[in-house]
């Protein structure tokens, strides 16, 4: 005998003859999903970073006092990479006796590399995106420097020796948000005219840049290559070390999609265990035949092995197909919120769902599918002979190993993987347990009640196993949809409310100490309203338990960076409204004397902080020093002023701070941020809402995606609750046969049908929607990290929906039943 | 009868019992079993419901194991083999057609035909069964599913599948029993003529005295033992 080719010839069969419809729909949808949701956050994630890449204009920018180093530029020019070059200086500019420092920023033809620069041809004009730079002879500035200098478009400016004519107001310009809190307004050229102003002395304090851009791996290789060399003064920034606020967007979207992916794994491994489980009822009378007919147990477990694997393979492509149709209808559909092209499919996400029908297959179907080898040849003679069970320990091995694996492969997080794997597996438990506790207490019910009632009930008490699987399959397939919807709108409407609609677009710097009271008034008078201003004190971390700490102690870029650099520190009494304390506590009244820190969590995690270790700063040529009391969160794409460290007044409040405040300003009051600069000129005006919309439009892509994807799990969904009611079909072709020739009408047939998966679906929804509490409080406080709150709606909706759901899809399920004669299946029989 | 050679009797029991533990104690179902079957032989078993005739059927055919005792299929002691060493020796060997369990419902008329052909590695399958579909008068229903085939023809092709690989050994329980008697008759016709035509063993099951008649030798299950005559 050839198994293989037997096996291949029975698998046909069973094709035809719609055995393996289930499970294979159940392996197609769960690999569809998994290769879509591969597919298109493969290429959103990456045409959001590099939407994110914006931010520096660029994939990688150098930065250095001295001009970039010929061999850098070779090295990129090697490599293919594109690049611009930009330069930046303080100047001081003049006009009609006013003076103002500005920063001059001359860029070469190409720039920006990522992102485009937005611009206004007047001041009241509406600002419009634009390939184009400076012509020869322009400057562009931004628009706070028009007050400051008494300026006007047109007017005609000096830098150094030679005039420019102020053609346009800069509004958005990509990597200038990259420093935020540079102080003084902007002032663009071309790079070929810097040499004419002559301001490019010895003493001036020029930073030169070297933007590049390129595919992935182009951009790696660079990468790799300029670690190995020495580069004295020069700074390497990637996205990963920019704004906080999008990086958190990113990041947190990211990690949404790939549990809404896991999401619908957990499902479809539902589904395919349910279904295996009825292929395997089936399947018991071909087995006992074979071996009657002298195939040995290895024969007949090998056949049921390869045609196993076949199926896994042919529905793991037919899924793999499927999932890449999907995935383009969906960038389709998205495409064109992006500002650059998405990125084509790469190959992974096919092989990683060819590898996950097998993996799903193995760990959910295999083991239960292998017993067929076991059927006792004697059914042929006594019917009730099944299947053996597989052992619970076996089937929880194989499910836990092979979902473990898959889990951590798909989520690449492996708390959230844990998370959800534990969440599950506890779920399991409990639907089982309570279902089995329901049956129990539905029993003696059923001697009460009559007709309808009455057959509905007994089908549930009659067969207590299947009852409990099932209802563990709907309960299952609810909870995850249940959480899902919540995560999903706590997450999204979380996601916006950090950036509600009037969140602070203007920052104001560098307000000196006795001016805070009459910036206070101003903005008060203007009706505007902010928390600040803060002091802001710039210092530098020193020591870690008086362990020095320098740039080679981290791996990390971000590390090294946060090492080296000044940090802003700030002094306060109270904890700011957005700022949660993770460890630790906040000083009160009494202990604000004492010489204490708080630090922000992610912070604390990057430089290794621990909580009650002393850290010294050294501020203004003063050192401090004192005990790290709390970690906090802090939301930092809220726009609000942030810091990372705080102390004590009693340790900072002698220590030189400017202060600095952040606040929305409606657009028609534009008027009073002019004003103000012009009463406190010293004070830096900062416009964030160019900045701001590129975060929301990272968040509506995000929230797009999410939706989308969520539409796969509502699919997986959907085939759990069908594989649940197809579970005991085979039980009820035999019943509703017998009931029909007893002469049981077939409306009170359908209604006993409709109350049987009534009940079933109904108890299911109640215990999901328990569930589904309990995992998204975790989910949300341990994951998320949003506020979590109880929602007695989706009780409801879990109740209603799971008992109109499951009993009204139940009973079109079973309606060919109910129009079959008896005859036609007793026959069979 | 003295010779026991596995040319002349296939079949062999001795001292064969099977009891089993029920809630209610031990029930003893078969007492004290002795049986040879010579070649080409065709053996009626009858008996009351209960009886045990599907229980003996099932050790002789080395679906079960007996309690105590010895069978011999083709001059093999059974109780040497495990499971799978019997499955091996009824192998292409030995055919089966049951009162309940029939066809497998997923496959046509053709294709449980063909599944003992396959296992055993048969050149042409298809063919084979084929030709003794229509031996047995089926030759228009071949791609037809069980649920379309009548009971009589269901019953046919079980027949044409258990003599498709032309079984030395064939173990019937109940061919007939749940057909009319007409069809009935029709089954019985076919069963013989093949069994005839192929020289093979029949160890047939029943309780119809009439389809009994038609085979060599008669024996009757009382109270857990095997007799001759009524
Ligand atoms: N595993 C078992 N446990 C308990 N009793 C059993 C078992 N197997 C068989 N029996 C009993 O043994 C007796 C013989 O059963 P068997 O099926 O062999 O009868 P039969 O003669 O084939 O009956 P029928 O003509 O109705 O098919 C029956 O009373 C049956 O209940
Ligand atoms: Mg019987």
């Amino acid at each position: 005998m050839n198994p293989f080719s037997l096996a291949l010839r029975l698998l046909r069969r069973d094709w035809r003859a719609g055995e393996l419809r289930l499970l294979a729909t159940a392996l197609v949808i769960a690999v569809a999903s998994v290769t879509s949701v591969g597919f298109f956050t493969d290429r959103v994630e990456r045409a959001m970073e590099r939407q994110a890449t914006e931010v520096l204009a660029a994939d990688l920018r150098l930065e250095s006092n001295q001009p970039i180093t010929e061999s850098l530029i070779e090295a990129a020019d090697q490599r293919l990479l594109r690049r611009a070059q930009t330069l930046s200086f303080p100047s001081v500019m003049l006009n009609n006796g006013a003076t103002q420092l500005v920063q001059v920023k001359a860029v070469s033809d190409t720039y920006p590399l990522r992102g485009r620069m937005r611009v206004r041809d007047s001041v009241s004009g509406e600002d419009h995106a634009t390939e184009s730079l400076p012509q020869p002879g322009e400057a562009w500035l931004e628009e706070r420097l028009l007050p400051l200098l008494d300026l006007h478009i047109g007017d005609t400016i000096k830098l150094g020796q030679s005039p420019f004519r102020i053609a346009r107001i800069i509004s958005y310009e990509p990597d200038r948000s990259a420093n935020l809190f540079q102080l003084a307004p902007r002032v663009m050229i071309r790079l070929d005219e810097v040499d004419k102003t002559g301001l490019l002395g010895p003493a001036s304090r020029v930073r030169h840049y070297l933007l590049l851009a390129g595919s992935p791996s182009q951009m790696s290789d660079y990468r790799q290559w300029i670690e190995t060399q020495s580069r004295p003064g020069i700074q390497v920034e990637d996205i990963r070390a920019a704004r906080p606020e999008l990086r958190i967007a990113l990041e947190r979207g990211g990690r949404f999609l790939r549990l809404a992916a896991s999401t619908a794994i957990l499902l479809c491994v539902v589904a395919v265990a349910l279904s295996s489980r009825r292929f395997v009822e089936r399947q018991s009378d071909t087995s006992a035949l074979l071996r009657c007919l002298g195939a040995s147990s290895r024969d007949v477990g090998r056949i049921f092995l390869l045609r196993l694997l076949s199926l896994g393979v042919i529905a793991s492509l037919a899924g793999s197909l499927l999932g890449l149709a999907a995935q383009a209808v969906l960038v389709e559909l998205i495409g064109h919120w992006f500002t650059s092209r998405i990125p084509a499919p790469s190959a992974w996400p096919l092989l990683s769902g060819l590898a996950t029908g097998i993996l799903v297959l193995i760990g959910f179907s295999l083991p239960s599918v292998l017993r067929l080898s076991e059927v006792p040849p004697l059914r042929v003679f006594r019917r009730h002979l099944g299947t053996p069970p597989v052992s619970y320990r076996l089937f929880l091995a194989t499910a836990l190993i092979s979902l473990g694996a898959l889990l951590m492969w798909q989520i690449g997080d492996d708390r959230l993987a844990f998370q959800l794997i534990g969440g599950l597996l506890a779920g399991m438990a409990i639907l089982l347990l309570v279902s089995r506790l329901l049956v129990h207490l539905l029993t003696p019910l059923r001697n009460r009640t009559a007709g309808s009632w009455r057959y509905g009930l007994a089908s549930l008490s009659r067969n207590p196993t299947t009852t409990s699987i099932q209802m563990t399959g709907f309960g299952l397939g609810i909870t995850v949809l249940l959480v899902l919807a919540m995560v999903r709108v706590d997450l999204l409407s979380n996601w916006r409310n950090a950036l509600p609609k009037e969140s602070p677009n203007q920052f104001l710097i560098n307000i000196q100490p006795g001016e805070v009271e009459s910036v206070r008034n101003l903005l008060a008078e203007g009706g505007i309203e902010t928390g600040g201003p803060y002091p802001m004190i710039r210092g530098r971390l020193i020591s870690i338990d008086d362990r020095r700490i320098s740039e080679n102690d981290y791996r990390s870029p971000r590390a090294q960076r946060l090492a080296t650099r000044d940090f802003n520190l700030s002094l306060a009494t109270e904890i700011q409204s957005d700022n949660k304390i993770l460890a630790g506590r906040w000083w009160s009244e009494s202990e604000w004397h004492e010489p204490w820190f708080s630090v922000e969590q992610g912070l604390a995690e990057t430089l290794g902080i621990p909580l009650g270790s002393q850290l010294a700063f050294e501020v203004a040529g003063q050192r401090i020093s004192g005990r790290v009391e709390n970690f906090r969160s802090v939301q930092w794409d809220s726009f609000n002023v942030n810091f990372f460290v705080i102390g004590t007044p009693g340790l900072m409040a002698d220590l030189p701070a400017t202060y600095i405040t952040s606040f929305y300003l409606p657009p028609e009051k534009r008027e009073l941020l002019h004003r103000l600069i012009q009463a406190h000129p010293s004070v830096t005006a900062l416009d964030v809402t160019a900045l701001m919309q590129q975060v929301r439009a990272i968040m509506d892509r995000g929230t797009l995606a999410v939706e989308s994807v969520f539409l796969f799990t509502v699919a997986a969904g959907l085939i759990v609750l069908y594989a649940g009611i197809q579970a005991s079909h085979e039980l009820r072709v035999q019943e509703t046969a017998i009931l029909r020739t007893l002469g049981l009408s077939r409306r009170r047939l359908v209604v006993s049908v409709l109350l049987e998966f009534t009940l079933l679906g109904g108890l299911a929804g109640l215990i999901s929607a328990a569930l589904a509490s309990a995992i998204s409080y975790s989910l949300a406080t341990s994951v998320f990290e949003l506020p979590w709150s109880i929602d007695p709606a989706m009780w409801g909706i879990a109740l209603f929906g799971g008992a109109a759901g499951v009993g009204l899809a139940g009973t079109l399920a079973s309606w060919r039943l109910f129009n079959t004669p008896p005859m036609t299946v007793l026959k069979k029989a | 009868m003295l010779q026991t050679s596995s040319n002349q009797h296939p079949v062999t029991a001795s001292g064969l019992m099977k009891f089993v533990e029920t809630s209610e104690g031990r029930l003893e179902i078969l007492q004290r079993i002795d049986l040879q079957v010579a070649s080409g032989e065709a053996v009626a078993i009858l008996g009351a419901s209960g009886s045990g005739k599907s229980t003996l059927l099932g050790l002789l055919a080395g679906l079960d194991e007996a309690s105590k005792g010895e069978v011999r299929l083709f001059d093999t002691p059974l109780s040497g083999l495990d499971e799978d060493g019997r499955a091996a020796l009824r192998a292409g060997k030995v055919g089966f057609v049951f009162q309940s369990f029939q066809l497998l419902s997923g496959m046509t008329a053709l294709e449980n035909v063909m599944l003992p052909l396959e296992l055993t590695g048969h050149d042409s399958p298809d063919q084979a069964a084929a030709e003794t579909l229509s031996q047995a008068g089926l030759a228009q229903r071949l791609h037809h599913y069980p649920s379309q085939l009548s009971g009589g023809e269901q019953q046919r092709v079980a027949l044409a599948r258990a003599f498709a690989p032309g079984p030395k050994v064939l173990f019937a329980d109940e061919p007939t029993a749940n057909l009319d008697p007409h069809t009935g008759e029709r089954v019985a016709e076919l069963l013989f003529r093949l069994q005839r035509h192929n020289g093979t063993v029949l160890i047939l099951v029943t309780h119809d005295e009439m389809l009994a008649r038609r085979c060599d030798r008669r024996l009757y299950l009382r109270e857990g033992r095997l007799e001759a005559e009524a």
